[in-house]
């Protein structure tokens, strides 16, 4: 009995009362919390903001910086925002689906004006807090109601945040080979190798442009190959697309796959983000799609949607939402956007044109073409670690240890350090 | 073969099944008492003044942009937003051992500290934890603690019917047949349905056993403000509690006091025993945080976080509050004179006695099934209406129509 009081810090309080006196916080429920591990992003962050170097440069940033590497807020964001406030509208609760002129626009920007799936009304589409409430929704809705496997494939590498989600939500996570570092680039072979022996009806996640975080992506041919094979599996498609316009500058071409897919017979869930497309990261702004067999399955669907949701947080945001539709439904807004969005993704591609022209200026005899060839927010330089980090150490650049850099941390005024930096660290 | 043929339709959640009828509903003369939403006299949603005031000058700032929030939500918001509930002069955040996570609303709230209590609680990943909410409560504290994991959900008395009360011997009971660690959700003020609170002398009673037993306090406090229309006495109880030692949460939410229903915005504050542990714990709700939404939105904890943080918009908030309570407490007070002016049957004195925006009328399903269908004024099947959807306009409709029903259906 001593023993066990003296193990269990809980009990502490339940002996005191022999001292006439009951201590005010004799023990913590908490003792046991471990201290939870850092975050590896915000550890570079950390150092970063740590160092005293004027030239230094956070390449771990996973939002958009202009030129001057200043967080950017969209014109057409500007505007719908003043527009919203022109009208005084009221802040009564949505419904748990989230604003019904968001999910239909956000639906409709992703499998486009025409599409059958729409005109046919057999897919749900609810709002989310942003890419990773859609992912969640997603995985709680195949942990609840996926007959197959319980199995979720990833690609490798996939998002940090992708097996974390899957798993709390009580799926199990495999993956098949993505991105090849020989090449930099993506591993045809091995990924069709890899997804042809997937067992039946398991879940595979597939990026839909702008992979995060290579910024490898498959070309519309291999997107094709992988289309037959995964329907050849009888496989659960589940696209993440949280780059729709930010990774060619153009919405449909990004959207590509996803419609391509939806077109040749793949009921597919999607997850949508609009933090980087719109800028609008802090307002969480997302959707959850699921197209169904037909309109009597998609109400089946949504009614379990809704009843997952309501214990998590009952009915999403209103702010971030009616953004995006006043932008999406407004003529003139979405010109702007779609203008502001072709800007955003053309300054990353000038900005990986003039890296590896920068490079070879310094005279670095290395392939620098998957620099040019990755696609999206996000590069993966082939660096190795040691030289991850003496770039930080030696020149103040800090980027993950994978040697993932995020273009929209460089500018036309520094990308000739970076340059120099990394030519210096791979002659 | 669709993977979701199975799938079967799920019923509507019973309160938005209510407004939507309501909605359909040709009746001119239909009276909506069901979403818990304050509404003027004119029947009309409330943006409060200051929120307004608020709202342009954060859409006139320039400097201001659209980023990510930390994970655990806008610090401003979190720090101001605990002070609300534990008082500006609160030893325990002089202490610093209390810490919060801004979350999507209250259920966000409740949400992010179910799951935390479900994998750090009691053991680790201990699901068996008895989690007890009161009979009845607000329909949702169920499914929270269910879908965090928790297999043992459990009323405890709360609501005596018969004396339309308190059950406070039931309760006291409760508590003392509690097994240890159990986890009690408790409504700091305005209890959601019935709006019948425990006396501050019964608030002691209540935590001198759950000290005792070693039991765990999670307040919801979904109406601090609203309910006596005094911000301070409003978080009585859970001030006592927090001077009587206990660590404890308490969700926050800012959707009915501030009227930003729609931009959820809530705050689960953390009083741990001292920084280390509060440290700890907060780790672990980030690491929840990030595989649920990530980050918290940020319009809402803006808009309240310039509220507070500025002595004269403080003020106009309070006196904002004091508004829709005074509203709501004048129409308790009509209500119950137009009922014993009618000499209608029964006790009408808990509608005043009740507080906040809720009254548990004590209409039974059938009198509500007759109140709906026949006289077109919208209540949930629990007899609960929502005192807000009263107005000078259509109290007397309203007072004749429960007359009439409680003369002709028993």
């Amino acid at each position: 009995m001593a023993m066990a009081l003296l193990k269990s810090s809980k009990i502490v309080s339940a002996v005191s009362p022999s001292l006439g006196v009951f201590p005010i916080r004799a023990s913590s429920w908490w003792t046991e919390v471990k201290m939870g591990p850092p975050d590896p992003i915000l550890g570079v962050t950390e150092a970063f903001k740590r160092d005293t170097n004027p030239k230094k440069m956070n390449l771990g940033v996973g939002a958009y910086r202009d030129d001057a590497g200043k967080p950017f807020v969209l014109d057409c964001v500007r505007k719908a925002e003043a527009l919203i406030a022109s009208k005084q509208l009221d802040k009564e609760y949505l419904g748990i689906g989230g604003l019904g002129d968001f999910s239909n626009s956000c639906a409709e920007l992703a499998l486009g004006s025409n599409s059958e799936v729409l005109n046919s009304k057999r897919s749900i589409t609810v709002q989310t807090i942003s890419g990773t409430g859609s992912l969640r929704i997603g995985a709680n809705f195949l942990s609840r109601f996926h007959t197959g496997v319980k199995d979720v494939y990833l690609p490798k590498p996939s998002w940090g945040n992708h097996t974390p989600i899957f798993r709390d939500a009580g799926m199990q996570l495999k993956s098949y080979r993505y991105y090849d570092p020989a090449t930099c680039g993506f591993d045809s072979a091995g990924a069709l190798d890899d997804i042809s022996k997937i067992p039946e009806h398991s879940v595979i996640l597939l990026h839909a442009c702008a992979h995060n975080p290579t910024g490898v992506d498959p070309r519309p041919e291999q997107w094709k190959e992988i289309s037959e094979v995964i329907k050849k599996r009888k496989l659960l498609v589940f696209f993440d697309m949280a780059y729709q316009g930010f990774a060619s500058g153009d919405i449909d071409r990004d959207a590509w796959a996803v419609r391509h897919f939806i077109e040749q017979g793949h009921n597919i869930l999607l997850s949508q983000s609009f933090a980087k497309n719109m800028g609008l990261y802090g307002e969480r702004v997302g959707g959850f799609t699921v197209v169904c067999a037909d309109a009597e399955e998609a109400k089946r669907v949504e009614s379990q949607l809704k009843i997952l949701i309501r214990p998590i947080y009952s009915n999403p945001p209103m702010n971030g939402a009616r953004i995006a539709s006043t932008i999406l439904t407004t003529p003139e807004l979405r010109s702007i956007w779609l203008g502001e969005v072709k800007a955003m993704a053309d300054r990353i591609i000038k900005m990986r044109e003039m890296l590896v022209t920068n490079l070879k200026s310094e005279g670095s005899t290395q392939d620098w073409q998957h620099v040019t060839d990755q696609i999206g927010m996000f590069c993966f330089t082939g660096l190795q670690s040691e030289q991850v980090e003496r770039l930080s150490k030696e020149f103040s650049v800090y980027m993950t240890k994978d040697g993932r850099i995020s273009v929209a941390g460089v500018t036309s005024g520094n990308v000739g350090y970076l340059a120099h930096g990394i030519h210096q660290v791979t002659k | 073969m669709s993977l979701f043929a199975e799938v079967p339709l799920a019923a509507p959640v019973a309160v938005f099944k209510l407004s939507a009828d309501f909605r359909d509903d040709k009746d001119p003369k239909k009276v909506n008492l069901g979403v818990g939403a304050y509404r003027t006299d004119d029947s009309q949603p409330w943006v409060l003044p200051v929120v307004k005031k608020v709202e342009k000058l954060i859409v006139e700032d320039g400097s201001l942009n659209h980023e990510y929030l930390p994970i655990l939500g806008l610090p401003e918001f979190r720090s101001s937003a605990s002070k609300i509930a534990l008082g500006d002069d609160s030893p325990a955040v002089k202490e610093n051992r209390v810490g919060a996570v801004q979350c999507l609303g209250g259920t966000g709230a409740l949400k992010i500290g179910a799951e935390f209590l479900r994998r750090w609680y009691n053991g680790v990943d201990n699901t068996s934890t008895p989690i007890y909410v009161s009979a009845p409560t607000w329909e949702n504290h169920n499914a929270v603690f269910a879908q965090a994991g928790f297999t043992d959900v459990r009323p405890y008395h709360y609501w005596d019917a018969a004396k339309r009360g308190l059950d406070l011997s039931g309760f006291l009971g409760d508590l003392e047949a509690a097994p240890e660690h159990s986890v009690f959700v408790l409504h700091a003020c305005a209890h959601n349905p019935t709006g019948t609170d425990p006396t501050q002398d019964q608030w002691k009673q209540i935590a001198e056993i759950m000290k005792r037993r070693s039991l765990f306090v999670f307040f919801d406090s979904a109406y601090q403000g609203f309910a006596s229309g005094c911000l301070d006495k409003d978080a009585w109880a859970v001030r006592y509690f927090v001077s009587q030692g206990f660590e404890m949460f308490c969700a926050q939410s800012f959707s009915k006091n501030f009227g930003l229903y729609n931009e959820r915005v809530g705050n689960l504050t953390v009083v741990a025993q001292d920084p280390e542990n509060l440290a700890r714990t907060l780790s672990q709700m980030e690491k929840i945080v990030r595989v649920t939404w990530s980050n918290p939105p940020s319009q809402g904890a803006r808009i309240v976080a310039t509220t507070l943080n500025s002595p004269e918009l403080f003020q106009e908030w309070k006196d904002n509050v004091k508004t829709m309570a005074d509203r709501v407490l004048l129409m308790r007070a009509q209500l119950k004179a137009k009922l014993l002016a009618l000499g209608t049957p029964g006790t009408w004195e808990h509608i005043t006695e009740q507080i906040g925006m809720f009254s548990f009328t004590g209409l039974n399903p059938k009198q509500v099934e007759y109140m709906v269908k026949e006289k077109h004024v919208y209540l949930m099947a629990s007899g609960r209406i929502n005192m807000c959807g009263l107005t000078t306009k259509n109290i007397d409709y309203v007072a004749e129509s429960i007359h009439e029903t409680v003369t002709k259906v028993q």
